[in-house]
Formats: structure tokens, C-alpha cells, sequence
């Protein structure tokens, strides 16, 4: 064997390892734009099967499905506009309750927390996301529900005599919009404080101490310097907790009373989209009894859309009136 | 960074939550040659609990495996529409219109148990069982019965200090073959319910809350004082509620039990039809001893089977759940069919052909 020159050797290798990294760069860029595009095509995918399935209820209904109140399955009729009130109401409900309580979660654990508690609040907190849905259920039918029927419900009706205004109007039985804002109030609250505290520890040392250097107390720091540095962040939470809140299926259907009617009180039942299919989906046998579900599930689709982009309009304002 | 790490796992979670929910009526389709499974079926949750006794005892004796997945009736119709199960199960009988849509040609309903719905209610202090007449349960469930104390329901329970509290009316939320049972009954017994609300595994209800499945209906009756719903017997059995007597055709109150359910199928039977397909509901049966708000179970199998190896498998199987598996039926209390009605249904499985092959 003739020994080569070692520069030659030395040169080859260099070549050999900068055309191997070429092949390595496009292979990888192959394989990753694979997967940034097979999971927008799995949504378009959904999109397409549920609203082909949809067709046939909404050609025939039109937007009945979503104006009617007369849901009756025997009579051909499919107004799902006590689910769509029902839907809407009960996470309004859930984010009035959890926004305020997760961003507090959120402040104090970045700001005022001990180290010491910090890690065990922060992870007793993000365990509430790891409960299933089924477990808040059964909590809800005999811990929540109860509990509401014997001293929540009748302080607001009674005590405060508010009975007779119509947000605490009629009997209460306990399974209602209320007790159905309350758990998804629980459950959406994980995902709110969590995405919270994290952008809230994200912010930079250096503008808590440029307030404090002008003179801020520790909650002007916290108000003034700290929160609007990370608000496109924490919207972008309480719209994760929505999302969740919207698409609930399990724990609401258990403790909302499945009543297909509109009514302005707090206590009393109410229905949900999700509810709705969960509860009718597997009997359902009527042509066009399936195909209203589905025109329900689309309806939900869309509004978890809007949820989205709403979501991203508000962080990009919020993050460009920063930027000015 | 650590940040979006932490957004990306919470959609992770929140997407797996869903899954879980959704899975019962996603995973649906089925492989019929999955290896080791000899037959598959798919329905009714109902009589599920009789049937996977049924399917591992036969397992046992026969080497036969057979799939069941409970994913309920209208499942079960639509995947034997589709011939993607060798047989279903439903709570209801199929329809004329849903017979025409299956695909393999006509559609046996074999019944094979029966099932009976009993009135639960939450009444404190009130230890006699309730009698009720189907005009009070109507009266109860439209709405026109408020209190407990209204004389429509003390009349019937002299004797019985019934409280004047409100009467909360629970339901099921969910299709299902407990509420067709019921509005059946209510439908045939009393003119105004057929009128005002009918009948169906689904229904617009005039009062009442609703509730996902036996126990949610059972939990919400059990911590409402004042508070009636209906569940199934062998529900209501299994965790001892109290169940109200009902008033039958022969005008006796009868408590639901096994031996009163397999009376009501008796009583039918003696009128029955000599060529009957079986597509008929058992409720408001006649006879004293017999329990009115009863049906039947169905296995629906085509009567062209288009593969004779499962389509033996199948005709097999049915013998042997008419003849051995009805006898292990009151254990989980499901009432069996009466003996001369199985010898009948027998004698229509015995009309199950293997022509169906193209």
C-alpha cells in the first residue's frame, strides 16, 4: 500500500464530513417540514370529514341548528342553540372564576413565594391538570353539588336575597350552569397559572430592578414592570384554560343537568355542545339525528377557532403596543 | 424555553383528556380477522354485563372467542348495516326503514334476555315501599305532579305520611335503551304521555334534570331529598335502592323482580303470533303476577350468512345461549326468557342460512 501525502488525506476527510453534513441538513429539513405539515393536514382533515358529515343536517335545518330551541329527536327537530348558549356561558363562567385566582397563583409563587414553597404549590397546582376529567365529575355530583344545593345556593337566594333578580332566580336542585362554571373553573386554572408563572419568572431581573431603581414599591414593580411585560403571554394562557373549558366534555355532561333550555339563572340546568354529542352520539340511529350532531360538533370546531384567533390577535396587538 | 415546553405538554395532556372521552365511539371499527377472535359483535351496553359472561363461559366450553364492544345500540344497528360485525345487539328493535338499509340482506332479531326499568326515589322518612299507578308516573314525569303530597300519589298510599315537598324529576341525559323502555311503557299505558311526549331512546322531556347512565341518575336521586328517576333493575338491584311497586295490567302492584319480568314475556307469549319476527315490545304485559315495564334484549344477526365457517359460529352460539346461557342469566339479574318462548326463538335461529355468499 502506497502512503498518500497526509494533507491529501486530511483534505478528503474535510470534504467527505462537510458533503455528509449536507446530505444530514436536507434529510433532517425533509423530515421535520414532514411533520410540521402532516399535523395542519390532520386539522384540515377533521375539518373536511366533520363538516361533509354536517352537510346533510345543515342543508335541511340551515342555521335552525344554531337559532332553535326545540331539540326533540322523535319530531325531527335540532335546535342546539341552548347547547350553543349553554357552551359559551358556562366557560365565561369558568374564566371569571379562574383568571383572577390563577394570575394571583402566578404572582405570588414568582414574586412573593418562598423557594421553599414555591416547588411544592407549583406542582400541587399543575396536578390539577393531571386529574381526569371523569374523577372532577364524580367530585362534582357528590362534593361540589351537594355542597352547593345546601349553603351556596341558598346564601345567594336567601341571605342576599337575590332570588328575585334573574341570575339566582327559580328552584335549585343543584346540578346547574353554576355548578358546571365552577368545575371548569378548577379545571382550566392549572393551564392558566402555570403558562402565568412561567412567563412571569421569564421576565428579565433587569426590568424589576429598573423599577424598583426609580422608586416603585414591590406591587407598582409587579404592576407597572412586570405584569404588562408578560401579558401577551398570560393571555395566551387564560386562552389555553378556554380552550379547555370549551371542549370539556366528562365532568360538565355529569354535573350541568343536561337540560336543553335557555334560562338566564345561574342555578339552573343547562346543556353543553360537547354534552350533547356525548350524550346522543352512540344511540343515535336517524340519519339525520347523526348528521345534526355532527352539525354541532362543526358549529363547536368553529367556535374553537374563533377562540384561537382571537387568542393570536390579542397576543400580537398586545406584544406590538408593547413594542412602540 | 422551558416555558413552551411546559404549553406544549399541558396540549399534550389536554388532547389525551379528550381522546379518553371520545375513544368509546372513535375506535369503533372493528377488524373482524383480528388473530385468535373467532366472531365479533357490537351494541348494546346494556345487556353487556350477561353477555361477556356469556362470551367467556362459551369461550371456556367451545374454544369459540368472541369480541363484544358495547359501544351501544345505534352503533351496533349502523356496524351490522355496514356488515363490519357478524352480529349486533340492541335495546330497541330496528325500524322498517333501518331494516331496508342493511346491506346482508334481511335481519333476524333474536331476544335473549329481558330487561325491566324500575321508579327509584329519594323519600326520607318513608319506609313502605310507594305504589304507584302508570297515570301517577306520567303525571310525575310530565310535570303535572309537583308534590309529593298531591292526592294522585296518596290516594295509592294510604297509610304513608308522604312529605309536601317538591318532586325533582331525574332522567337520563343519554340515548339509551332504559329511556325507550320507559316511555314505551308510559306511551302505551297512558294516551296523554303518547300525545304530549311519545316515545324513544331520546325524548323532550317536560321537567326534570338529566343524568349520564344508571348510576348518575341513581347518585343525583340519592343525594336529593324529594327526587325520582328510573334505572334498570339489575342496577337497582345490585345497589339495593328502594324501587317503587306499579300497578299492572291485572290492576296488581307488583315490585320488579326476575320472576316478575320472565311473567310479563309468559304473558305476551300466549298471544303470540306464530310467525312473529320478534320485533315486539313486552310492556303493560297482562297477567297478576306480571311486572309492567319489562322488554326485551336483541342479538341481530343477518338471516343470509355470507360466511358459512362464522355463520355456523354464530347459529352455535345462539343455541347455546338459549339453552345454557339463559340459566345464568338471574345471577346477574337478567330474567331469562320463558322456556316455551326460547324453544320458539330456537326454532327461528334454525332458519338462519349460509346463501348469503356472492
Amino acid at each position: 500500500m502506497t502512503s498518500l501525502p497526509a494533507q491529501w488525506l486530511d483534505r478528503d476527510r474535510r470534504r467527505l464530513i462537510l458533503e455528509q453534513s449536507a446530505i444530514g441538513d436536507t434529510v433532517y429539513g425533509f423530515l421535520t417540514a414532514a411533520c410540521a405539515l402532516v399535523v395542519p393536514a390532520l386539522v384540515v382533515a377533521i375539518a373536511v370529514s366533520i363538516f361533509a358529515a354536517a352537510w346533510p343536517a345543515f342543508s335541511k335545518l340551515g342555521f335552525s341548528i344554531v337559532t332553535s330551541s326545540d331539540w326533540d329527536v322523535a319530531a325531527g327537530h335540532f335546535g342546539a342553540a341552548p347547547a350553543l348558549f349553554g357552551t359559551l356561558v358556562s366557560s365565561a363562567i369558568a374564566l371569571i372564576i379562574a383568571t383572577p385566582l390563577a394570575i394571583g397563583v402566578a404572582i405570588f409563587l414568582s414574586e412573593f413565594s418562598p423557594s421553599w414553597l414555591r416547588q411544592p404549590v407549583s406542582f400541587l397546582v399543575d396536578l390539577l391538570a393531571a386529574i381526569p376529567s371523569v374523577v372532577y365529575g364524580l367530585w362534582g355530583i357528590f362534593v361540589l353539588i351537594p355542597l352547593l344545593r345546601e349553603y351556596v345556593m341558598p346564601f345567594f337566594r336567601d341571605t342576599l336575597h337575590l332570588g328575585a333578580t334573574p341570575l339566582f332566580s327559580g328552584p335549585a336542585y343543584g346540578p346547574s350552569m353554576l355548578a358546571a362554571g365552577i368545575i371548569l373553573a378548577i379545571m382550566a386554572l392549572p393551564y392558566i397559572s402555570a403558562v402565568s408563572r412561567e412567563v412571569l419568572m421569564a421576565v428579565p431581573r433587569s426590568q424589576r430592578e429598573a423599577a424598583l431603581a426609580l422608586g416603585a414599591t414591590r406591587w407598582e414593580m409587579i404592576r407597572d414592570a412586570v405584569v404588562p411585560y408578560a401579558r401577551s403571554g398570560i393571555i395566551g394562557g387564560i386562552m389555553l384554560g378556554l380552550g379547555r373549558a370549551l371542549g370539556e366534555t366528562m365532568a360538565v355532561t355529569m354535573v350541568i343537568g343536561n337540560r336543553p333550555e335557555i334560562s338566564a339563572s345561574l342555578l339552573a340546568p343547562g346543556y353543553t355542545m360537547a354534552s350533547l354529542i356525548a350524550n346522543e352520539f352512540s344511540e343515535a340511529t336517524n340519519d339525520l339525528h347523526l348528521s345534526a350532531l355532527m352539525a354541532v360538533g362543526a358549529v363547536l370546531f368553529v367556535i374553537t377557532l374563533i377562540v384561537n384567533a382571537v387568542a393570536r390577535w390579542l397576543v400580537w396587538s398586545v406584544s406590538r403596543n408593547r413594542a412602540r | 424555553m422551558r416555558a413552551l415546553k411546559f404549553i406544549a405538554l399541558m396540549i399534550l395532556a389536554a388532547a389525551c383528556a379528550k381522546d379518553n372521552s371520545s375513544n368509546s365511539t372513535t375506535s369503533s371499527s372493528t377488524s373482524t380477522s383480528s388473530g385468535g377472535v373467532d366472531l365479533t359483535g357490537a351494541g348494546a351496553t346494556f345487556p353487556y354485563p350477561i353477555y361477556s359472561k356469556w362470551f367467556s363461559d362459551y369461550a371456556a366450553q367451545s374454544g369459540v372467542k368472541i369480541n363484544y364492544q358495547s359501544i351501544g345500540s345505534g352503533g351496533g344497528i349502523r356496524q351490522l348495516s355496514e356488515q363490519t360485525v357478524d352480529f349486533g345487539a340492541s335495546d330497541s328493535p330496528m325500524s322498517d326503514e333501518e331494516m331496508g338499509k342493511a346491506k346482508g340482506g334481511p335481519v333476524l332479531h333474536i331476544p335473549t334476555v329481558l330487561g325491566a326499568d324500575v321508579v327509584t326515589y329519594n323519600l326520607p322518612g318513608v319506609t313502605a315501599p310507594l305504589k304507584l299507578t302508570p297515570e301517577a308516573i306520567a303525571g310525575i314525569f310530565m310535570g303535572s305532579i309537583k308534590k309529593w303530597n298531591d292526592n294522585r300519589i296518596a290516594s295509592l298510599n294510604t297509610g304513608v305520611k308522604l312529605p309536601g315537598s317538591d318532586i325533582l324529576v331525574v332522567h337520563r341525559s343519554d340515548g339509551s335503551g332504559t329511556t325507550y323502555i320507559f316511555t314505551d311503557y308510559l306511551s302505551t299505558a297512558v294516551p296523554a304521555w303518547k300525545t304530549a311526549v311519545g316515545k324513544g331512546k331520546e325524548v323532550k322531556w317536560p321537567v326534570g334534570i338529566g343524568a349520564k347512565g344508571n348510576e348518575a341518575v341513581s347518585g343525583q336521586v340519592k343525594q336529593t331529598p324529594g327526587a325520582v328517576g328510573y334505572v334498570e333493575l339489575a342496577y337497582a338491584k345490585q345497589n339495593n335502592l328502594p324501587i317503587a311497586a306499579v300497578r299492572n295490567l291485572a290492576g296488581q302492584y307488583v315490585a320488579a323482580s326476575v320472576p316478575a319480568v320472565t311473567a310479563a314475556a309468559a304473558g305476551v307469549a300466549k298471544s303470540l303470533p306464530e310467525n312473529t319476527d320478534y320485533r315486539l315490545s313486552i310492556v303493560n304485559a297482562p297477567g297478576a303476577e306480571s311486572y309492567p315495564i319489562s322488554s326485551f334484549t336483541w342479538l341481530l344477526v343477518y338471516q343470509h350468512q355470507k360466511d358459512a365457517t362464522k355463520g355456523k359460529k354464530v347459529v352455535d352460539f345462539l343455541n347455546w345461549a338459549l339453552t345454557e346461557g339463559e340459566k345464568t342469566a338471574p345471577s346477574l339479574d337478567y330474567a331469562p326468557l320463558p322456556s316455551e318462548m326460547a324453544a320458539k326463538v330456537k326454532a327461528r335461529v334454525a332458519t338462519i342460512d349460509f346463501s348469503g355468499a356472492k
